[in-house]
């Protein structure tokens, strides 16, 4: 059976999440078809019924994410999955999984847009994913992964994340990493070892004479006050403890590339063209995009002279960074929209322009 | 046959006046009182012995204030509760 | 000069049985509704059920948002609050994760059949087993008094000070007939909480609602109730249930709407 286990998978990305899922003891996922993670909805429908769960397709993304509301609320392992205009469609739902402190996992796997916009892979929903995305104040904990492996990985970290801080966790993709097919092992996981017991709040009848209510309505200014700091404090937490980034070549850096993602793998061969031409670059790779890694990027201007944030959008990451590094060194953008994939080649261009003339670009 | 004899209770603290029950009472044995509650209501009060203990006035009051009470003859008795019902045997099925 | 009114005391209450008392499940505080409001008729006689049924400890109940944000002040059972129109959708997710368990939703009609008519027609199309309860005031009344889907014509309401014209604004909504079609819709009821005998009618309905969900019966049970909104109506609460009486049930007339055919 342990065989079975660490057995290398072919298989989409979309699928890999499903499967880690499944293995991670999802109890139910609710979602709706859409266009690039369809794959994911489908998987879960021929699989989870029969494995322990509950697959149900909903009406809209807006009935999805609120029968993720309800059943999160019972203190099951639930999620849903979707892309960028179905994403906006949850934000609603999300502002209020969030104030309720209700664990679940979301995964948007995202296409270009604004409006309808293209199926092709992009990077455009930065902003939505980790400044919130719906109604007030509010974070998510927001994953990021670059490969099949890790759509896998943080599924299984997000489930646990979710119940640790009793919030709403992230997979922020995109339709290229959704619909490309690598290997891929399920590592070991210990469902019964690993959940979090949730009898304590979770709405599920009520037991030994205490009424159990899940709301986020705080009428009194005082009262949604201090559930705001609560919730603030829970985010420092997080802060302080969940920043995790991978450094790729950047002890002798010069210049360095900030990419997450799918922008990540392209900035990556960008990195080696570059260094087999001589030029001393580096690869910095946010995995939370929140909590962001600015004392890390901040601590990396010491050694490098200039940055280049590469995305897969018109800049929207790059606020972060330059949040972190303020005016210490400059700081440029190079990102292609509506589902354009950058070439390592274009970045590499811009790379050699940066070597030449490594002044500060023109932010308005 | 003698009426049923009957009487009402009432929270009056609780009452906020809407005066629904003294409508519908066919006995006309409530009326609001002169004085008024802490929250500033006229509140509702029994001011005739001609209960019959019908329990229209609970029936139609927002507030649940009332408690009705009946004499032993005649008796009838609030409906105990059902069996204990084991949520384990309750078998459901979604289509 | 008009006499003083005395309360009549009676010295022999312990010789006596009482026959109605306020349920053991409806939380005792005072409640925020507007007086002679019908939601807390309604939230009483659901409460009363859950008792008699003695379903308390399995029963989760879904609160709206409208006057009834607060139910869960109320109803002494596990309540979630759901977002504006989504109560049948937070049900749904409810219900299919814990299946034993007795499921209710709340909403008013702004609710139920305005923002959330897309899930209300899917939840009932799935044929959830849950009890799905419908307050009807035609009216938005937490928000002041706007017109809402079951307004009825000519009903002056804030948003339309002239009256409801149909032909600006629609028609008033019959969601109980409209679902009613539906094959996941089991036992559809429309009846009322401003008389004695219409509130002893409504806790049937509700009666048979749960227990058909208990039973195991494949599909919604929706008990609508029409009710008032003495505020938003501008009037006395006996003003409100009479004008109720002379006005709503011609567009919402009571009665069973669809009932579970008996099998043999």
């Amino acid at each position: 059976m342990k065989k079975r286990v660490s057995e290398k998978i072919l298989m989409k990305g979309n699928e890999a999440i499903a499967e880690a899922a499944i293995r991670a003891g999802v109890k139910a996922y609710f979602g709706y078809p859409i266009t690039p993670q369809s794959e994911l909805l489908e998987y879960m429908s021929a699989q989870l019924n029969s494995r322990g769960g509950v697959f149900l397709q909903a009406e809209s993304e807006v009935a999805a994410i609120n029968m993720v509301y309800g059943a999160a609320g019972c203190g099951e392992r639930v999620m849903t999955s979707t892309s960028s205009p179905g994403f906006s469609l949850m934000q609603e739902g999300i502002s209020y999984i969030a104030s309720a402190e209700l664990p679940c996992l979301l995964v948007n796997v995202q296409r270009g847009g604004p409006g309808l916009g293209t199926i092709q892979p992009a990077q455009s929903d930065y902003f939505q994913a980790v400044k919130g995305g719906g109604h007030g104040d509010y974070n998510l904990i927001v994953l990021a992964p670059n490969s099949v492996q890790e759509m896998a990985n943080f599924t299984y970290l997000g489930f646990d994340l979710a119940d640790q801080y009793r919030t709403p966790v992230l997979i922020l993709a995109d339709g290229a990493l959704g619909q490309m097919m690598e290997p891929v092992v399920f590592p070991d996981y210990d469902i019964v070892k690993n959940k979090v017991d949730h009898s304590s709040w979770a709405t599920r009848g009520k037991k030994d004479g205490k009424q159990h209510v899940i709301t986020t309505l705080h009428i009194e200014p005082e009262k949604m006050e201090i559930i705001n700091n609560h919730l603030q404090e829970k985010y420092r937490d997080i802060c302080d403890k969940e920043i995790r980034f991978e450094a790729t070549k950047t002890d002798d850096a010069e210049i360095l590339l900030i990419a997450y993602g799918l922008s990540s793998r392209i900035a990556h061969h960008a990195l080696e063209l570059a260094r087999d031409e001589g030029l001393k670059v580096g690869l910095f790779r946010p995995i939370t995009l929140y909590p962001f890694p600015y004392r890390q990027i901040r601590a990396l201007t010491k050694k490098v002279d200039s940055i280049l944030t590469v995305e897969m959008n018109a800049g929207q990451m790059v606020e972060d960074v330059r949040l972190a590094v303020g005016e210490k060194v400059p700081v440029h953008f190079y990102g292609r929209t509506g589902g354009v994939i950058p070439q390592p080649e274009e970045i590499l261009e811009k790379i050699r322009a940066i070597s030449i003339a490594p002044q500060m670009e023109k932010i308005f | 046959m003698a009426k049923l004899h009957g009487h009402v209770t009432i929270n009056i603290e609780n009452c906020k006046g809407c005066e629904l029950c003294t409508d519908a009472c066919p006995q006309n044995s409530l009326n609001m009182s002169k004085n008024i509650n802490k929250k500033g209501y006229h509140y509702a009060i029994l001011v005739e012995e001609n209960c019959t203990g019908c329990t229209n006035c609970a029936l139609v009051c927002p507030e649940a204030v009332m408690t009705v009470y009946r004499e032993n003859k005649n008796r009838i008795i609030k409906p105990a509760p059902m069996a204990s019902i084991d949520s384990k045997n309750i078998s459901v099925s979604i289509s | 000069m008009s006499k003083s009114i005395q309360s009549v005391q009676c010295e022999h209450l312990d010789k006596m049985d009482i026959v109605w008392d306020r349920p053991d499940t409806l939380i005792d505080v005072p409640m925020h509704y507007c007086p002679g409001c019908g939601h807390s008729v309604v939230h009483r006689l659901i409460m009363e059920v859950v008792q008699e049924l003695n379903i308390q400890d399995i029963t989760i109940g879904v609160a709206p948002v409208g006057c009834s944000v607060f139910s869960y002040n109320y109803m002494d059972v596990d309540m979630q609050e759901a977002a504006h129109g989504r109560a049948t959708a937070v049900a749904t997710g409810i219900k299919r994760v814990l299946p034993d368990k007795i499921i209710y939703s709340y909403q008013g009609d702004g609710d139920l059949a305005a923002i959330g008519t897309a899930e209300t027609i899917h939840t009932i199309n799935r044929g959830e087993n849950i009890v799905m309860i419908f307050v009807n005031n035609g009216i938005y009344g937490m928000t002041g008094g706007q017109m809402a889907p079951t307004t009825l014509k000519g009903s002056v309401t804030s948003t339309t000070p002239t009256g409801r014209d149909l032909s600006i604004h629609g028609h008033p909504l019959n969601i109980a007939e409209m679902i009613a079609i539906l094959p996941g819709a089991y036992y559809v009821t429309r009846q009322a909480v401003n008389s004695a005998k219409t509130v002893r009618k409504t806790k049937k309905a509700l009666l048979r609602g749960f227990k058909n969900q208990i039973d195991g019966k494949g599909g919604v049970s929706f008990i609508e109730v029409v009710s008032n909104c003495p505020s938003g109506w501008k009037m006395t609460p006996l003003q409100s249930n009479k004008w109720l009486d002379d006005n709503m049930l011609g567009t919402y007339p009571l009665g069973d709407i669809k009932v579970p055919e008996k099998i043999a």
